[in-house]
């Protein structure tokens, strides 16, 4: 058992709000720890501290954790390591993009401005004559977008 | 480590959170445009959130009961809100301008908190830090936009908003019981300088607005202590009655 043999079985485990995307790809696994071929440890970090799905996810983790054979599987869920979304692998933006929600932008945690709302590009048409609508959307990690190009009105995912 | 001093920390902010999160979500179908009903919905989602956490912080170092029996099986007498939060949620300029002022008092005190002694509260302050620009961004938006660019009746009424809301905002900052063991232990920076940062913070944000930041210093104390409005009971009457039917099922 490796750590990437865990990492493989978490590829499999979906967000149970935006399913095109892995628990792995949304970057909210902090750690893997193989302790040993039955015994493995990994901590994860929710993306808002209210997110309503993190529960969920623990105990799929769990399963699939389980799954490869594991008897001892512990699963910590923690903000020792906060989320933000510079932690979206490329693949996790990918999947974003495909279930029509915007990637955030990268940036820099110290001096995130909300104005990076603003012209996010639009993943229908990819135009960036967008406008922000609201900061909230369906979940508590999305926001609400309009396009001026293609009409459309999408949602991001905000950069955090 | 001063765990009563804790304790006493993490129950007066994690009741605002919990009793301001049930007074937003009474917004959810009722907001006035879709994306308000939405945003106020959130905002009650994220502050459930940090009301659970600090919860869960009490129970893991102060010995606490667990979080959903601190959250739901204490009456109003054991509670540690301040009036502010009580409130009802009354026309929509009241519940913005109370969203405003608690949330920029939300950001000054877990900007603070950050550098707390107690890893886990600092751990969490950094977590929640990122959330609460959202909130202060649509909270200014809207003081901005009722305030300076709408019309006589909007700005008229925000500023009345404000004059109600004031002696209540200034409550938020009733000190606790332990205020001076809080701050030699460096858990926090005490109430008389979160205070001082918020008046400063509120006077800038405001200042797009055109809004007069109120003048009077009068404080409607009494939450911290446990006395409350007459509004508090029956909302936690509400907010608990499912989960006083039976504290023992498995959600």
């Amino acid at each position: 058992m490796t750590n990437n043999d865990v990492i493989e079985a978490l590829l499999s485990v979906r967000d149970p709000e935006i399913p095109t995307i892995s628990v792995y790809d949304m970057g909210i696994i902090t750690n893997v720890d193989v302790r040993s071929d039955d015994d493995v440890h990994v901590t994860m970090t929710p993306t808002f501290v209210g997110c309503p799905a993190i529960d969920v996810m623990r105990s799929d983790v769990e399963a699939a954790v389980r799954a490869l054979g594991v008897t001892h599987v512990t699963v910590d869920v923690n903000f020792d390591e906060p989320w933000t979304t510079n932690r979206l692998t490329e693949a996790g933006r990918a999947a974003l993009l495909k279930h029509g929600l915007a990637p955030p932008e990268q940036f820099d945690t110290l001096t995130l401005k909300l104005d990076v709302l603003n012209n996010v590009a639009c993943p229908y048409c990819g135009s960036r004559d967008t406008d922000l609508k609201s900061p909230f959307g369906p979940t508590l990690c999305r926001s609400l977008h309009y396009c001026n190009a293609c009409l459309q009105a999408f949602e991001g995912f905000k950069p955090v | 480590m001063n765990t009563a001093a804790l304790a006493d920390l993490c129950y007066r902010m994690a009741d605002d959170e919990l009793v301001l999160a049930h007074r937003h979500s009474e917004w959810t179908g009722l907001g006035p445009i879709l994306e308000e009903d939405i945003a106020f919905s959130s905002i009650a989602q994220d502050k459930l959130g940090h009301a659970q956490a600090l919860y869960a912080i009490m129970h893991e170092l102060c010995g606490e009961p667990e979080p959903d029996t601190a959250a739901f099986m204490r009456n109003a007498e054991h509670m540690r809100c301040s009036h502010f939060v009580e409130l009802p949620i009354g026309e929509y300029d009241f519940s913005l301008v109370r969203h405003f002022l608690f949330d920029v008092a939300e950001y000054v005190r877990w900007t603070a908190l950050s550098q707390s002694s107690v890893e886990p509260l600092a751990k969490l302050a950094r977590k929640i830090h990122g959330e609460l620009k959202y909130h202060l961004y649509h909270a200014q938006t809207w003081m901005v936009q009722l305030g300076a660019k709408g019309n006589e009746e909007s700005h008229a009424r925000m500023q009345s908003a404000l004059r109600e809301a004031w002696p209540y905002a200034l409550g938020m900052f009733e000190p606790g019981n332990h205020e001076q063991a809080l701050i030699d232990e460096g858990i926090c920076i005490g109430e008389a300088a979160t205070q001082e940062r918020w008046l400063a913070m509120v006077a800038e944000l405001l200042a797009p607005s055109t809004l007069d930041v109120p003048s009077t210093a009068d404080a409607q104390f009494g939450g911290r202590k446990g006395y409350h409005t007459d509004h508090l009971q029956p909302m936690l009457d509400e907010m608990t009655e499912v989960y006083r039917l039976d504290p023992s099922a498995e959600w």
